[in-house]
């Protein structure tokens, strides 16, 4: 399929952008990376008259660590989130997370304000940025917003980004010294979307988790911050608990039901990843069988 | 067990000096492919070329009410809007039926549908412009106006009264039916000690060719000429039916294969879509580019395997298999596919189950249905991989009953080695096979006992892994047994055309056809071998109508056998004719002279003589040098067709040892062997990769792929992120060996190898999961095993 | 409204100069408008890989890609790793072992493989395998092709092996 046609212009300055997208309205698309825009656009899936190329943007670039927080710019490609150094240090979960986004040539062109922007439920980037407690920082016309993760996703595609605005940059706050985190998704295959996923971020006190945040994806029209982990926190975890705590998982989920598998088969993989998440982090791995 | 073939011209290939016969040598002309400067149809640029879109129903079943292209006509770049009925004054319908498939009924199919559409996906209307972007433009313009009509869609029900029939004038939905009753089965079952039924369930699947079809169609009405550039695997065939159905000679009509990005069957048949760019470029006296994009790809490409199949074994408690029975039923689409059919795939899962072993009571029922989907027609393997699936499913499930070890079943059931020649209880020639040898080679390659013990081992810790045996029959070399009996014009025979050109360079051409497999290679191995120069002085060429002899071209796995039997004969007489000319050069005799390393030397002392391009110079151009009445002839042509056997069976038995989660259902697949009996081996490591190749499409049949189509008859995953083929990160290493049996019919030995690793790879793979899964009495038979399929089946959800 | 954009781009060492549509992508472009038909197209939506080259050394999909994205940019097609030699050995090592049968995948996969041997020069199986996992092949099966970048990449660290029959 060829895409239908359509006007092009590259945006000079954040400034610049905004205007455009101003002026278009719904009928813009903003191009950051375009691993998810072309190929739906390749597909006549999308027609937008008019596409916003952003690539230009260095203001939306780079990776900086200021007083506590890492702040990522939009434009920042997968690749530089993966061999970051500064990532790989303070939140290490993105760096684990990266490496299941797709295949590498992706990975060189896709974008972190593109993955997130684009709101997939089944990508990774966007239970990352829960798992993490990010912030994420918007600009319209009429200014600036900073919007708490939690608040962001808000639906299949949908987030709480309005028509006329751009996903500027994420701020993290950095993971302690006594952080761990955990990331892994099912999959059938290498890089393909995942069946489901989960993404946690915890800090220890002793044996003991002190926060513990886990965020899944592919389980629905978002991705979802377990309330149930709050039941593993401040507490010794007995396989009685854990097992009770992934029903109470399994009870918060509404999963969608596609051809990879059933609502009933993504409550069941959540617990799974939920046990051998917890198992993994506690270094304890008599729990990963409590489902058994 | 290995047998030499009896050799009355006393020059057998296994002893020339230098021979290639069984020697692993690069491809010659692979630089192109890697330097990304091969020719593949869709790389075809042709002065004034436009480019063809298909408009195709969004309905699987509708009448077509009414076409308004005039918003589309007016588009900037649109050459021309043409439909099914406009069309139709330059291409004539077709049907796809062969008269010894008795009872095979279709409906006759235009190139581009009239009135009525049949499957979601058939083309209603060509837009013809000056790109492929401004032709999908105005495509969207096309205004269509359908009358949607009730889909059949569950081959189930689709001979139920109340089911609406696809094609009136054919009565009902069944396309063919057939009927095996051999031996006493009734009396058989009811003398077993067990009896074992199970239903399977096989995935519908697509070839999903990395190079989607493409066609350029050169009409060039000066010269009455149609050229076409298209990825066939049988160009004559290509030439023969463009001829007939647009009112021209066959010589009116050449066909060009230069590169194939892939094929497996999928680019073997005639589709309307190609048949309608022919047409288009009749009509508009220009040349005409299709090429299919993923979408369509996945929505016209044949599609293969959608078979439900009941099966009965009876064993008793010695292990002695007494009797299968199978009824099956496969839903194909609207149309059989013109013109191999749709009836051979479930013709030969009736032909082929139980195959391999003594059982003698056998019944079989095939029923073939129409339905509302895409067309589905032969694919590598064609009704191996099913009647595979089932045959060994069952085996499977007997041992499991009498407690007894897969391979100790199988040990006391298979054909013995001695047994040739014999037949099958449905009617299957047999000439030599080697199901016992094979058998002892796997064990040894795979170290059975020891995965057995491991598998025991792991158990303790809750992994679980499994060992699943698959043992096969395999059809190559088919005669005109498989489609020139019932009135094809598909040539079982195949010609190569040698010749020594005034250098001493040494040119082939030969009628097989080359998609990768190494169809060049082989050819360049056996005329170099057999002629005695090196193989870069022979140069081949192929997939040229206007510059090949006339042949079937490669598929069924006939290349090697075949056009490799053709090129061996042809070199043969070339060799002669060229020793006769040194005889009279050098006053000697041709038996005391021999050709090595592209020199004349003396037989006995191996002293060399002249050189062949000197020879050839005297002939070419002096041959008023040579000794009164001589007219040497440096060029010879031979073809080759199976007489004896209706098909030359090979066979072989794969193994796959995996790791099913049981929290998850995902299976890891460890590693996996096939031992193989193709006879003689021309090159090892290409039959080694096409082994490996056709292993890894059945380890796809056999995890991860279906086209999924709900009930309305939509294809819902016609995209490679949702219909999921094997990459890299999920496949095993692949062992392979060889047992050698080559055919007696052929002074070469050599058997077809391109479609036994797909006959085997999902039955291995689903006798794997089973045996993982025994201590959990879970027992699967369909295929892709998802992990949907194996929660489900091990009731964790 | 769709005019078309000038760009000033390299492609294989070569400056270029074109007027392209917005929607034309980068694959097309070099295949139609170039004539550098070594790059394919198989899916148009970013996942068989068949259309992999590098943009200023890194590999990316240009199906995914707009030619006019590639503004000031440095292409490089597999008819430029041929002729520069780059991957000559690689080239080498899949003639050798078979690696290719159709080789329509194959100039995406030398440009997956070869984008792996320079981050990454001594992989094992697992990790040719992990870095090739979006390049589809249909024929091979891909274990000729994990042979032969292994082979490679041993021989690229010194350590070659003596010519081994799989």
């Amino acid at each position: 399929m060829k895409a239908s046609a359509f006007s092009y212009a590259r945006a000079t300055s954040v400034g610049n952008a905004l205007e455009l997208l101003a002026a278009h309205g719904d009928g813009a698309k903003v191009l950051s990376g375009g691993q998810s825009l072309m190929p739906a656009m390749n597909l006549r899936l999308i027609s937008p008259e008019l596409l916003i190329d952003i690539g230009d943007l260095g203001e939306l670039r780079g990776i900086a660590l200021a007083r506590g927080t890492l702040r990522i710019g939009a434009l920042a490609r997968h690749v530089e989130l993966l061999n970051s150094p500064e990532i790989a240090a303070h939140a290490p979960l993105l760096t684990e997370a990266i490496a299941h986004v797709a295949h590498p040539a992706i990975r060189n062109r896709g974008t972190l304000g593109g993955s997130l922007a684009h709101a997939d439920p089944a990508s990774e980037l966007p239970a990352c940025m829960l798992a993490l407690n990010a912030t994420i920082i918007v600009r319209g016309q009429a200014g600036e917003r900073r919007i708490a993760a939690a608040d962001f996703f808000t639906g299949i595609y949908e987030t709480a980004l309005s028509a006329d605005e751009l996903l500027i940059a994420v701020e993290l706050p950095t993971a302690s010294k006594d952080s761990l985190h955990f990331f892994h998704e099912f999959a059938r295959r290498h890089g393909d979307y995942a069946i489901v996923g989960l993404a946690a971020q915890a800090i220890m006190r002793g044996r003991m988790f002190a926060d513990l945040r886990i965020a899944l994806f592919a389980v629905g029209d978002r991705p979802v911050l377990a309330a149930a982990a709050a039941r593993l926190t401040g507490i010794a975890i007995t396989p009685e608990l854990l097992s009770e705590t992934a029903a109470a998982l399994a009870g918060e989920l509404d999963p969608q039901e596609d051809q990879q598998a059933s609502a009933d088969m993504r409550r069941h993989l959540a617990k799974v990843l939920l046990v051998r998440g917890v198992s993994t982090l506690l270094g304890r791995p008599e729990l990963a069988g409590v489902l058994a | 067990m290995t047998a030499k073939s009896e050799n009355p011209s006393g020059l057998s290939v296994l002893d020339r000096p230098n021979s290639y016969i069984g020697k692993t040598v690069p491809r010659p002309n692979l630089d192109r492919l890697m330097q990304g400067r091969g020719l593949y149809v869709s790389d075809v640029e042709l002065p004034r070329m436009a480019h063809v879109v298909y408009l195709r129903s969004p309905h699987a079943h509708a009448k077509i009410v009414g076409i308004d292209a005039s918003a589309a006509k007016r588009v900037k770049g649109v050459i021309s809007v043409v439909t099914g009925q406009e069309l139709a004054a330059v291409i004539t319908p077709w049907v796809g039926v062969l008269s010894h498939m008795k009872g095979l009924k279709s409906a006759p199919q235009h190139a581009i549908a009239i009135d009525h559409v049949c499957w979601q996906g058939e083309a209603v209307a060509a837009i013809v412009a000056t790109s492929r972007a401004v032709a999908e433009d105005a495509a969207e313009l096309v205004a269509v106006d359908y009358r949607k009509l009730e889909a059949v869609t569950d081959m189930r029900t689709a001979l139920d009264p109340e089911t609406p029939v696809i094609h009136a004038s054919l009565g009902d939905n069944l396309a063919f039916e057939r009927h095996l009753d051999v031996g006493s089965v009734d009396q058989a079952f009811a003398d077993s000690d067990e009896v074992v039924e199970a239903d399977f369930v096989f995935g519908r699947h697509t070839g999903v060719t990395l190079e989607p079809r493409s066609v350029v169609a050169d009409w060039n009405a000066a010269e009455a000429r149609l050229t076409i550039y298209q990825g066939s695997q049988a160009p004559h065939m290509v030439q023969n039916i463009a001829a007939l159905h647009l009112g021209l000679r066959d010589d009116q009509v050449r066909v060009l294969c230069k590169d194939v990005g892939g094929s497996f069957g999928i680019k073997v048949h005639i589709y309307a879509d190609e048949m309608a760019t022919y047409a288009l470029s009749k009509l508009l006296r220009r040349p005409v580019k299709y090429v299919a994009d993923r979408v369509e790809s996945f929505n016209t490409d044949i599609h293969a395997r959608d078979h439900g199949c009941k099966g009965r074994i009876g064993v008793n408690r010695d292990g002695t298999i007494t009797a299968f029975e199978i009824d099956d039923l496969t839903g194909i689409g609207p149309y059989s596919m013109y013109p191999r059919t749709s009836a051979i795939e479930a013709n030969q899962i009736v032909n082929l189950v139980g195959g391999s072993y003594t059982t003698k009571n056998y019944r079989a029922r095939t029923r073939v249905v129409f339905q509302n989907k895409n067309v589905m027609c032969q694919y590598r393997g064609v009704g191996h991989p099913v009647a595979c699936s089932i045959t060994e499913g069952l085996v499977d499930l007997a041992a499991m009953k009498i407690g007894m070890d897969p391979v100790e079943i199988r040990r006391r059931n298979l054909v013995p080695d001695d047994a040739y020649p014999c037949s099958s209880p449905a009617g299957l020639k047999f000439e030599l096979l080697s199901h016992h040898a094979a058998m002892n080679r796997l064990m040894a390659m795979m170290d059975y006992d020891a995965l057995r013990a491991e598998q025991a081992e792991l158990r303790k810790n809750n992994i679980h892994r499994g060992i699943g045996i698959a043992s096969f029959i395999e059809i190559t070399n088919p005669s005109a047994a498989f489609y020139g009996v019932g009135g094809a014009k598909i040539s079982s025979q195949d010609g190569v055309a040698v010749r020594m050109d005034a250098s001493g360079s040494v040119i082939c051409q030969t009628s097989i056809s080359e998609q990768g497999q190494g169809s060049e290679s082989l050819t360049a191995q056996i005329v170099g071998s057999v002629l005695g120069v090196p193989m870069d002085r022979v140069r081949v060429i192929l997939g040229d109508t206007d510059n090949t002899p006339y042949g079937g071209g490669t598929w069924a796995s006939r290349g090697a056998g075949i056009g490799g039997e053709a090129a061996f004969q042809a070199a043969k007489v070339l060799r002669s004719n060229i020793l006769d000319v040194a005889a009279a050069i050098l006053q000697s005799t041709p038996a005391e002279l021999d050709i090595v390393n592209h020199q004349i030397v003396n037989a006995g002392d191996g002293a060399v003589r002249i050189e062949l391009s000197e020879l050839a110079r005297i002939v070419y151009f002096r041959p008023d040098t040579l000794p009164p009445g001589i007219q040497p002839e440096l060029m010879a042509t031979r073809h080759f067709v199976p007489r004896q056997y209706p098909f030359a069976f090979t066979n072989g038995v794969q193994a796959s040892w995996l790791e099913v989660d049981t929290e998850t259902g995902f299976v890891k697949l460890l590693r996996h062997w096939v031992v193989e009996d193709c006879g003689t081996i021309i090159n090892p490591q290409l039959v080694d990769e096409q082994i490996r190749g056709g292993v890894v499409q059945g380890l796809g049949a056999a995890l991860f792929e279906k086209c999924i189509y709900d009930e309305r008859g939509q294809l819902t995953n016609a995209n490679m992120a949702d219909y999921l083929v094997p990459m890299s990160g999920e496949m095993p290493d692949i062992d392979v060996g060889h047992v050698v049996s080559p055919t007696a019919e052929t002074e070469l030995g050599a058997k077809g190898a391109g479609e036994a690793g797909t006959a085997g790879a999902a039955a291995a793979v689903a006798n794997a999961v089973n045996d993982a899964l025994a201590p959990f009495g879970a027992i699967i038979t369909e295929i892709p095993l998802t992990p949907q399929i194996i929660l489900t089946a091990l009731g964790r959800i | 409204m769709t005019a078309h954009v000038s760009v000033s781009l390299e492609v294989n060492g070569e400056p270029v100069d074109a007027l392209v549509l917005p929607r034309t992508n980068l694959a097309d472009f070099l295949r139609e408008q170039l004539q550098l038909t070594g790059t394919h197209v198989g899916c148009e939506h970013g996942v068989c890989g068949a259309c992999t080259l590098r943009v200023n050394g890194d590999i990316v999909r240009s199906c995914l890609m707009l030619a006019v994205q590639a503004n000031n940019a440095s292409i490089e097609t597999i008819e430029g790793l041929s002729d520069s030699g780059e991957i000559a050995d690689l080239q080498a090592a899949f003639r050798d072992r078979n690696a290719l049968q159709c080789g329509f995948c194959t100039p995406g996969m030398l440009m997956a493989a070869q984008d792996l041997l320079r981050q990454n020069p001594t992989p094992d199986r697992e990790q040719i395998r992990e870095h090739l996992s979006g390049n589809y092949c249909r024929c091979t099966g891909y274990q000729a092709i994990v042979d032969a970048v292994e082979r490679t990449a041993q021989a690229r660290a010194g350590k070659a092996m003596p010519e081994q029959m799989p």
